[in-house]
């Protein structure tokens, strides 16, 4: 039986570089997958392109690039990648220059577009999911909105030929789907090998997290050699079955238990999972250790995709301010107390306007709040935290200012003063029939 | 004892809504799960962090329960003013419940 083998190179944007360059190495791979676009990184990525209209796509896809091509190159290893952020085009002449340094010609790159909606989305100004107001509403807030294309564009690519594929917004499943359909020919339509092939995907997403990554609990759920973390790699058959596993002698651990925490990752109805390509059902999904470090998965299904697809739309929302500082020893409590009294006076008293405040005491209440079950006794250090929501940079400057002049005006014994502010793009969605969403793919060859 | 003693668990986003699963270490503690472990003890659990409604859904097939938490993150993960935004530690919060001991051979 037909069996190809998917690496997935990157979890999120910033993710680290050398796992992908031993998997294309040494993985025994045929495809090479990075997923780094974030909801959000979208919308700041079409802000960085309104700034330099050759911008717009990954920081990092030129480093990413130059530490794999070489060897999948040598392999024969597909790379699909939506790197391409806001700017898929951009991000195709910038790996063409990056194979011309390495001296890799003869490569065949794709970029698939369609994805940006922004003119349709305003023409059709349709109802915001979460807050059932029309888009128009956010008039000249809107940075961006971005259809959440599915695999047939990359399928597509790959009979074409491509050996790089850079995309926008694709749902992050479908990177891995894509390369499944084309090996195996499945169709449009093959609802429950598009349902598996999904689960596949989903599990390999997020890289690391599927080999021991966001699972050690010393005591509990022991990993070894975090610091090598190997990524994964999924062995998919004709039939659909893939075995999850990573290259041997890497870090981490692939087993039921870390395969199950990726299973149920950001999942909301298990039995109704909406990617662009089906709706996926992981409630007959069964994972079995069948190897050192290899689990098997089994029993994804699939029912008839929906006839509209997501749109994230990105808009400037507000801007938010905060700053921290660390008290310590007997009282410290006491004194964090006194420092966030004054500085909320301060931007009182300072005219600072805040639609939202709010304080935390880091290692206190700062993740759970007042919501924290049991008793707590006086921590011996604290640190204090101020963040409050603007609608000017300026004020939310002045929320880490009016908590860095403790130092020589507040309590006694603060100190480690941090402050940021930022301007917030914050997402919403939309639906938009699928039918006013038109897919391209652009070739060339470096 | 803690659900930590017999489950694992991660949490993740999708806007203002977070999922929590509760996954048992051993298959044959699933059932004990299902009993103990329901929506309403878990958004009494969480108090105020959780503002909306809390679903489980079962997965008998992996042994898994998934939690999912409507308004649980200021807001939604790209506009809270929270250090954790994501309320990636939601998933230690939730080991933190108390339930009762399985009794051996009886889930």
């Amino acid at each position: 039986m037909k069996r190809i083998r998917i690496g997935c190179g990157a979890g999120y944007a910033g993710d680290r570089i050398e796992p992908a360059v031993e998997l294309a190495e040494k993985g025994d791979i045929g495809y090479l997958v990075f997923e780094c676009l974030a909801e959000r990184t979208i919308a700041l990525a079409q802000q960085a392109r309104l700034r330099n209209p050759d911008g717009g796509y990954d920081e990092l896809l030129e480093k990413r690039m130059e530490a794999v091509l070489p060897a999948c190159r040598k392999r024969g290893i597909r790379i699909i990648t939506n790197m391409g952020a806001a700017n898929p085009l951009g991000a195709l002449e910038a790996i063409r220059r990056t194979a011309g340094r390495l001296g890799l010609s003869g490569l065949k790159l794709a970029a698939v577009t369609g994805d940006d909606v922004l003119d349709l989305a305003l023409r059709d100004d349709p109802v915001i999911v979460e807050t059932g107001e029309r888009l128009s509403g956010l008039k000249d807030r809107l940075v961006s909105a971005n259809a959440y294309l599915g695999a047939e564009p990359l399928v597509e690519a790959l009979q074409k030929g491509a050996d790089v594929i850079v995309t926008g917004r694709v749902a992050d499943p479908s990177l891995f789907l894509a390369p499944q359909m084309f090996e195996f020919g499945w169709r449009r339509a093959d609802w429950n090998r598009l349902g598996q092939g999904t689960v596949v995907g989903h599990l390999l997403e997020c890289a690391g997290q599927v080999t021991g990554g966001y699972f050690a609990d010393p005591g509990f759920k022991e990993t070894p050699d975090l610091a090598r973390l190997g990524f994964p790699i999924a062995e998919v058959s004709e039939e659909g079955s893939a075995v999850i596993t990573k290259v041997e002698g890497s870090g981490g651990r692939v087993n039921p238990a870390t395969c199950k925490e990726q299973l149920l990752y950001e999942i909301h109805d298990p039995s109704h999972y909406v990617t662009p390509d089906v709706v996926a059902d992981f409630t007959g999904v069964t994972l079995e250790e069948t190897g050192n470090d290899a689990v098997t998965v089994r029993g994804g299904r699939g029912r008839l995709r929906t006839e509209s697809l997501k749109v994230c739309v990105g808009y400037l929302d507000s801007y938010i301010g905060q700053g921290q500082i660390s008290y310590g020893g007997p009282g410290a409590m006491a004194r964090v107390q006194l420092a966030a009294t004054i500085v909320l006076e301060r931007l009182k008293l300072t005219g600072v306007q805040c639609d939202e405040i709010r304080v935390d005491r880091i290692g206190f209440d700062a993740l759970y709040g007042s919501g924290r079950p049991g008793g707590a006794d006086e921590p011996h250090e604290v640190r204090l935290r101020v963040a409050g929501r603007t609608r000017s940079m300026d004020e939310a400057l002045r929320i880490g200012n009016e908590v860095e002049t403790l130092y020589t005006n507040g309590p006694a014994g603060g100190g480690g003063v941090t402050k940021s502010a930022r301007e917030v793009i914050a997402m919403l969605s939309v639906l938009i029939p699928r039918s006013f969403v038109k897919p391209a793919v652009h070739m060339e060859v470096s | 004892m803690k659900l930590r003693d017999l489950a694992h668990s991660r949490a993740g986003d999708k806007g203002n809504t977070a999922n929590v699963s509760v996954i048992a270490v051993r298959q044959d503690d699933y059932p004990h799960l299902v009993r103990h472990v329901t929506a309403e003890l878990v958004k009494a659990h969480f108090g105020p962090i959780v503002k909306g409604a809390v679903t489980r859904y079962e997965l008998p097939n992996i042994g898994a329960l998934n939690f999912v938490l409507q308004e649980a993150l200021g807001g939604g993960v790209t506009r809270s003013l929270g250090l954790d935004p994501h309320g990636k530690s939601l998933s230690s919060l939730i080991l933190e419940m108390d339930i009762p001991e399985p009794r051996e051979g009886n889930g």
